[in-house]
């Protein structure tokens, strides 16, 4: 099972734009933040954070050129994440649905 | 294979360095091994002295041998010491170490150093943990409930949870190595369906220390702030949540049992394939079984918590995982008695230890059931029936597993077979013990005897009384194996490669091994438990 | 040496799902709380100057490209600019605990550190005391283990230079600097949510407009 992240060298040019879109998307979600958009204000800012986060996961982390064994690990800790959150919120939004007697 | 001409292998892991710094500071997975050995024997001691002061109180219906506030200390100090200074490392530190490099035909662990460290961290945590019991002692049940642990309780929270936290890095870390180990070190020809289903367990219960521990980590320390800061996150009193503390926790805690019991399903699986000189029947099938259980078994914490206050809704969703978690593990055990059906099983005490992990643990998980069922869960929840419950799966099912083990690769970890007549008595009266102490709990708890209480009501006492002299044969099984097997190593007969015949690449190389475990590395051409046509008999 | 670069790797990887859970522990907290008490959230959240937040989330940002450089150049065996990348990180990094340092001061001037026996108001809204002390708790447990995990990120850097420094790291064997570069990364990872979800929550509702 070879990782060949470390054989692939990135150009520097990636870096520089990959560095560039984050700030673009810091400076976006600070903007977003000041507008009332109801509930849309999480959704997009959540969707900003995760799209950096992944910027970064793919370029900086090299995963985007590591294996599927690589790939596999980050998603699946995600959906462990997933896991803990939902099932929890699972007891608090539902704790006003039905009621003992 | 007859053993008596079999000579003592000359350079083995064991004199390989005689002096106290090359164990101390050894990077030899099997000498850590014995080092985990030693240190879980000795909390094991720990967590039994404080069994035996329950059992002692438990004797008479009033609370006259001890404080209702110093028997909240024992109970909790026995929950803390076994659960997480025993069951959690026990196999995997004592067992795996010593075994998965051998399994896999590798020389170490991919990170010896690691695991070495993952020792002295265990140590470290383990020293906090006792100054705490020095210090007064833990009051608050191994579970740590909120606000009580938090805000009320005026025993030394902290100490114990810092000794438990650091703890945790010790599992995260052997999980981490495990794991790692198993992806990149396996030998040529070593597929992942080659693997022995001991292998299979551990990578599995790998994985549940990597995902679970980190969220106890978090919770202990978010208590520990609480405590400390005056921070106010599950104190109703502020408008914090004390059941939100229960999610965290048992998001941990419940995968944790299945990394006590992972591990011992694998010792069950080689053992009964080496019992019956057969292949294990369904053998992928058992391998997903154990990576079912540690996936599934993330799904349903809350069951620990149906009379807490989470919602009716959750509740059910948590029950429906948890009859399906129950699954996999039937799986097992119906795998292993085909597997034995139609083998040639010879009986020695490993063999012994496997059928009576098979019917303790069998009674263990159809308990489980009962209190998977929310409404049966009202009447026996904090009853004594989910303590006789718990102790069926953890000490029925993980201590016999791990005492099999031991029994089985014995001979592989010291060179020298023990008195095995001694051995199957032991076995025997473990098992009697054992029924005899926790049998009469679940009728007890029915019934409705709460746990965590010194005193109960004079109609339990009878029962009690039972379970109270269950426990004095229960000790004196567990300690029998102390006396042959340290015996064993004076007198015992030298074992040879493999003194079962079972297959198997630990059985491949010298008992005990050398430091780098094979003189050549090996080239695997078969498959996991490829034994020849079953024979009758087997030659000892 | 490439198969222990490999195991190397996927060690980090999988310690990194370990900080992943952790810090997932923490975060559920967070998310149950602002369900229960989404208005005071947002007021507390309003109540924290968001210019230091935002100014630590670029620092942050920037000192990735220093460590993705770092990693580049030790990738190209460019001793010196390997070298001169990690004391770059490593001064962003420390920018960004003395900027932290300073908020913490403030929210200890304004009396919204809920614990030590201080005292604690909410003046903006007295009725969301106790929620408010909450997210001020959420607030200090998250950026103060963010900010442990910076401090100990600041000491792998300062192993990492000295490894460049005496020829430890060569071409051929970089992958302590990689893996020092996935730690590094994850923890600005932590920040891109920590920002967003402590310091804008309330913004739309309370901005001065």
């Amino acid at each position: 099972m070879s990782d060949n992240s470390k054989h692939h060298v990135v150009p520097l040019s990636t870096y520089y734009l990959i560095f560039l879109a984050l700030m673009v998307g810091t400076a976006l979600t600070w903007w977003v933040a000041t507008i009332d958009l109801g509930a849309m204000n999480n959704v997009i800012m959540l969707t900003i954070a995760v799209t950096k986060a992944t910027l970064v996961i793919l370029f900086f982390m090299h995963v985007r050129y590591a294996s599927k064994l690589t790939w596999t690990i980050i998603l699946g800790s995600v959906f462990w994440l997933l896991i803990l959150l939902v099932l929890t919120m699972n007891d608090y939004l539902t704790r006003s649905w039905l009621h003992y007697g | 294979m007859s053993s008596n001409t079999v000579a003592s292998p000359t350079s083995t892991y064991l004199n390989n360095g005689l002096t106290l710094k090359s164990w101390l500071l050894t990077k030899d997975h099997k000498r850590i091994a014995l080092l985990y050995l030693a240190a879980v024997s000795f909390f094991f001691l720990i967590g039994a002295l404080f069994a035996v002061l329950i059992r002692l109180e438990l004797v008479t219906p009033a609370g006259d041998l001890l404080t209702d506030e110093t028997y909240n200390k024992v109970f909790t100090m026995h929950g803390v010491m076994m659960v997480f200074f025993f069951l959690i490392p026990v196999v995997p530190a004592v067992l795996g170490n010593f075994l998965i490099p051998l399994m896999i035909g590798a020389k170490d662990l991919a990170f010896p150093k690691l695991n070495l460290l993952s020792f002295y961290v265990y140590m470290v945590g383990s020293l906090f943990t006792m100054w705490s019991i020095v210090s007064g002692g833990l009051d608050t049940g191994w579970t740590f409930y909120t606000p009580f642990s938090t805000v009320a309780s005026t025993s030394a929270v902290v100490p114990a949870a810092l000794g438990i936290f650091i703890n945790g890095f010790s599992g995260i870390l052997t999980g981490l190595n495990f794991m790692v180990t198993i992806h990149t070190m396996r030998a040529p020809g070593m597929t992942w369906f080659r693997l022995p289903l001991f292998v299979w367990a551990h990578y599995a219960t790998s994985l549940i220390q990597i995902l679970g521990t980190p969220v106890v980590a978090i919770t202990i320390v978010l208590v520990a702030a609480e405590r400390v800061f005056g921070f106010g996150l599950f104190n109703p009193a502020v408008g914090g949540d004390p059941v939100l503390f229960q999610h965290l926790f048992w998001f941990y805690s419940h995968p944790a049992v299945y990394i006590m019991i992972l591990p011992a399903m694998g010792i069950i699986s080689e053992i009964i394939a080496s019992s019956s000189r057969k292949q294990v029947f369904g053998y992928s099938f058992v391998a997903f079984a154990s990576i079912g259980i540690a996936v599934i078994g993330f799904l349903v914490w809350g069951h620990h918590m149906f009379v807490s206050g989470e919602s009716v809704y959750a509740a059910l969703v948590f029950s429906v995982l948890t009859f399906i978690v129950a699954v996999p593990s039937a799986v097992k055990v119906f795998n292993w008695t085909a597997t034995m059906y139609r083998g040639s099983v010879s009986w020695e005490s490993p063999m012994f230890f496997a059928a009576g992990f098979m019917g303790l643990f069998a009674v263990g998980g159809l308990t489980g059931l009962f209190l998977a069922s929310m409404g049966l869960d009202v009447h026996l929840t904090d009853t004594y029936f989910v303590v006789a419950h718990f102790h069926y799966v953890m000490v029925g099912g993980t201590i016999m597993g791990y005492l099999g083990g031991i029994h089985f690769w014995w001979p592989k970890i010291t060179g020298r077979k023990y008195n095995d007549i001694m051995a199957r008595v032991s076995a025997v009266i473990v098992f009697i013990g054992f029924n005899l102490t926790f049998l009469p709990q679940f009728v007890v708890g029915y019934l409705g005897m709460p746990r965590r209480y010194h005193a109960y009501p004079d109609e339990f006492q009878v029962l009690n009384v039972l379970s109270s002299a269950g426990a004095a044969v229960l000790a004196v099984g567990y300690m029998m194996p102390i006396f042959y097997l340290i015996a064993s190593l004076k007198t015992g007969e030298l074992a040879g490669d493999n003194p079962w015949g079972a297959v198997g690449l630990e059985w491949n190389t010298t008992s005990p091994p050398p430091t780098e475990n094979f003189k050549t590395t090996p080239v695997v051409t078969w498959e996991a438990y490829e034994y020849p046509t079953p024979v009758e008999g087997h030659v000892v | 040496m490439e198969q222990q670069t490999e195991a190397s790797l996927l060690g980090m990887w999988t310690f990194l799902v370990t900080e992943i859970l952790f810090f997932g522990g923490a975060l559920t907290a967070y998310l149950v709380y602002r369900n229960w008490y989404p208005d005071a959230f947002a007021l507390a959240s309003y109540e924290i100057p968001i210019m230091p937040g935002a100014i630590n989330t670029a620092v942050l940002i920037f000192s990735s490209l220093t460590m993705a450089l770092a990693v580049h150049f030790a990738q190209t065996g460019d001793r010196g600019k390997t070298m001169l990348f990690i004391v770059l990180t490593s001064i962003l990094g420390a920018a960004f605990l003395g900027i932290k340092a300073y908020e913490y001061h403030e929210k200890y001037v304004e009396h919204f550190i809920p614990g030590f026996g201080l005292p604690f108001e909410f003046p903006a809204n007295p009725e969301y005391t106790n929620a408010a002390r909450i997210f001020y708790s959420l607030y200090f447990v998250l950026t103060g283990l963010h900010a442990l995990h910076m401090i100990i990120g600041l000491g792998i850097m300062t192993w990492m230079f000295i490894w460049v420094k005496n020829g430890t790291i060569t071409q051929e064997y970089y992958a302590p600097v990689e893996i020092a570069g996935l730690y590094w990364h994850f923890v600005d990872i932590v920040w891109i949510f920590l920002f967003p979800l402590l310091y804008l929550i309330g913004r739309h509702v309370h901005h001065v407009g």
